[in-house]
Formats: C-alpha cells, structure tokens, sequence
C-alpha cells in the first residue's frame, strides 16, 4: 500500500469539434478509499474515465493511473493489467453462455479468484447455460460486475455499476463494493444513484460541463453545508448574506433561504444583527448539493 | 450490538458510530473485555466504507475505549472514565429535562422546543467541540 493518488490528472481536456466534453480537470483520486464520480448526463464523467484508461486521447493535459502516465500507450496498458473496469454499456458478447464468459474471462486474467467467481455466481443466481444476448438488462449488469470483482485489482473503475439492478441487487453490490475497499482495492465509480453514494463513498467528486465543481470527503460536506432558513419583521436584503461561503440565497417576503458550504456562524451572526425573528439551521444531504451545484454552475 | 448509521445528519457517519458505540458502553450494552466486529465485517453488515469503521475504532483506541490487537480485532476497555462519563450523561439528563419544564410552563410546545434544541446542536461551533 502506498499513499501516492490512485489517479491523478493535470489540466485534463477533450474536445470533440468546438465542444470541449471535459475541461482542464485536476483530478485525485486517493488510494484505499471508495471514490464516486457525479454528473449530470453528458457531463464528461464516461469520456474521463475513457480517457483515464487510455481508450481515448486527451487534447490536452497529462495523468497518472496506479502511477503510469495514460498518454504513454505502454505504461497505461500496464496500469490496465491492475484495473478492473465495467463500462456504462457492459460489452460481453452475445453468442458466449454465462458459463463460457465466465471461464473465458478467467482464463485471461492473472488476478483472477476461481472461489470468488464460484462465490458471486451463486450469491447473483446467474444461469450458467443461458447465451449473454438473452439475458436481462440487470444480469447482464451482474455478470460484468463478477468478472470485475473476481479479479483482485488494485484499482476498480465502474461506469454507473448499479444501472438495471433491482434493490436486492443493489444492495449486493453495495456491500462487494465495501468488501473489495477493506482489501485494498481503490473504488472509482460514477453513479446517478446518490442515496448509495451518501452510504458507503468516502470521497465525491461531482462533474458539471467538463468541470470538477466539487472534490471533497463526505465527511467535510457533511459537516460544512447547511441550509439557513431566516425570518425577518421586514422584508430582507438577499445581497446582504452575499458572502465567502454562500452558495445561494432565497428570498420569498420576509423569509430568506441561505444555501452555505461554511461560514454558517457569520451567517447567524449577520442575522442577529438584523433582528431576524426566526433561525434555523439544517443539515443538507448529498442530493441537495448535487442540484445546487448543477444549478449554479 | 446493533448500530445505525444515519447519512442525512450533518455529521459524519465516524463521529456516529463513536458515540453509538460509546454509549453502548455507557449503558452496559457492551461491556469490558468485549470484542467488537472486524473493520470488514461491520463495513459490509452496515454498508459503509471500511473507512469510516477504521476511523472510528482508531479514535475511540486514542481515547482509550478500545483496545485494538493485530489481527484479532478491537476489544472493549471500560474504566472508571466511562463510567465518570456515564455520570455526566446522567446529571445532563436531569438538567435537559429541568429545562424542557421550564419551557412548556413558558407555553412552548414540544415541536418548538425539539426545533429549537436541533437548530442549537446544529450551530457550528457546537459540534467541533470534542466530548
């Protein structure tokens, strides 16, 4: 175990045309912790991770995967040979059975944990004999998460893992996704699904038009935003709380919304001072910050 | 020992586990000498990062609640702190509740006294302040 970034990027760009999908992304990733990458459709989270694998080329900027360079082809293939990875679309090929998949799979990897297989295989309640191209949308899912988690990678990047799954599955991978961080494993994963990632991620990163909005631990979120809901005698002055920290404030007749990610104290303060009959601070969950930040931006 | 971790309180899910675990202690629930899962296995029963249970055994260790042996997992030490502590908690108890009887004969209903007690524990200053 080392404590150098798991990934690590420098002014990271793609553009397509004029359109720039990611723009200047300084991107971390720290090892042994359970990472989840937030975006809107479209925000660039597929191309990074892409980029990230070396399956396209940045055009501009440079990272580090496990501490290979990604614009070198054979330093990033042998990074590749430490990653487990599970694309948005789960590519598996149609014609193979679950069985043949499996073994196929097994055969290609140096990592790969026959007991682990066998283990998930019953836990999914997966048919062995049926063909991949007849398989529901969420065994598909499970299927291409088994041949990631049999692996023992040292890094496991996932492109919306949950997509398809039924509660029970969800639950499932939420807990392999857990199993695989107390072993070591670093978890990158992107997903629309915030109630999971407010469970078990350790760090979000949240993409909005190519850009990195937010890189923070749950932990600092957590204890940082608030929202500040105010009651004046007169109507209040919204650019009066227009201060370091405020993300956004509200204002509907004699009531103010106060959007924080610090600073509440002044906030309070700044309220007292103009006679504010009524104040009350909430905690913010991860859903509320997501949508500001989106919005903001 | 049962513990529930709440993501949408404002406070970090390792800061709640300390105080669940505490006060399992506190109230005799767990007791001295008694072995607390391994980081993995209470990770994957309460569906959080392995993270946040390291963390949280590691303070309470610094603290002196928890004693973690290499490879066989984090045991329970509780002393006469604890029990101070247990105390403590007690008499606050007592004075929460003077309080809250003092309100009501002020004409406060219980909705706006249970606002007014969160709105006050959610005030910044009040939660970086250790135990």
């Amino acid at each position: 175990m080392t404590n150098a970034p798991a990934i690590e990027t420098h002014g990271l760009v793609k553009s397509y045309g004029r359109v720039e999908a990611v723009r200047a992304l300084n991107l971390c990733v720290e090892p042994n912790c359970i990472t989840a990458f937030l975006g809107c459709n479209g925000a660039g989270k597929s191309t990074t991770i892409k980029m990230l694998l070396g399956m396209i080329a940045p055009s501009a900027g440079e990272g580090t995967v496990l501490g290979k360079r990604i614009g070198d082809p054979n330093e990033s293939r042998e990074a590749r040979g430490k990653i487990s990875y599970v694309a948005e679309n789960k590519p598996l090929y149609g014609y193979m059975s679950v069985e043949q998949t499996i073994r196929f799979a097994g055969s290609f990897y140096r990592d790969w944990r026959d007991e682990t297989a066998k283990e998930l295989l019953y836990r999914y309640g997966l048919p062995l004999e049926r063909k991949v191209r007849l398989l529901s949308k969420g065994m598909r899912t499970k299927l291409a998460l088994l041949l990631a988690f049999a692996r023992r990678p040292e890094l496991l990047i996932l492109d919306e893992p949950s997509e398809g799954l039924d509660p029970v599955g969800i639950e499932e991978l939420l807990q392999t996704l857990v199993g695989q961080c107390a072993e070591g494993t670093t978890v990158f994963f992107s997903s629309h699904q915030i109630a999971e990632v407010e469970r078990i991620a350790d760090r979000v990163c949240i993409l909005d038009k190519g850009r990195l909005m937010v890189d923070a631990s749950l932990d600092h979120l957590r204890e940082s935003y608030r929202r500040i809901d105010l009651v004046f005698p007169t109507t209040p002055c919204e650019p009066d709380f227009r201060m370091n920290g405020i993300e956004s404030v509200r204002g509907a007749g004699c009531q103010l919304s106060v959007f924080a990610s610090g600073n509440v104290e002044a906030v309070i303060e700044r309220a007292h001072d103009l006679r504010a009959t009524s104040i009350e601070v909430a905690p913010v969950g991860l859903r509320d910050i997501f949508l500001e930040t989106v919005k903001e931006n | 020992m049962f513990f529930k971790l709440n993501p949408a309180t404002g406070q970090p899910l390792y800061l709640q586990l300390m105080q669940q675990i505490r006060h399992a202690a506190e109230t005799g629930a767990l007791r001295d000498g008694d072995q607390l899962p391994g980081i993995r296995t209470l990770a994957e029963e309460l569906v959080v990062s392995p993270n946040t249970i390291a963390k949280a055994y590691s303070e309470l260790e610094h603290e002196g609640l928890l004693e973690l042996r290499q490879g066989s997992g984090a045991f329970l030490c509780v002393k006469r702190r604890t029990r101070s502590l247990a105390d403590h908690v007690h008499g606050a108890r007592r004075r929460i509740r003077e309080l809250i009887e003092r309100l009501r004969d002020d004409g406060l209903l219980d909705e706006e006294i249970r606002r007014a007690f969160e709105a006050e524990l959610l005030h910044p200053t009040e939660i970086v302040r250790k135990p």
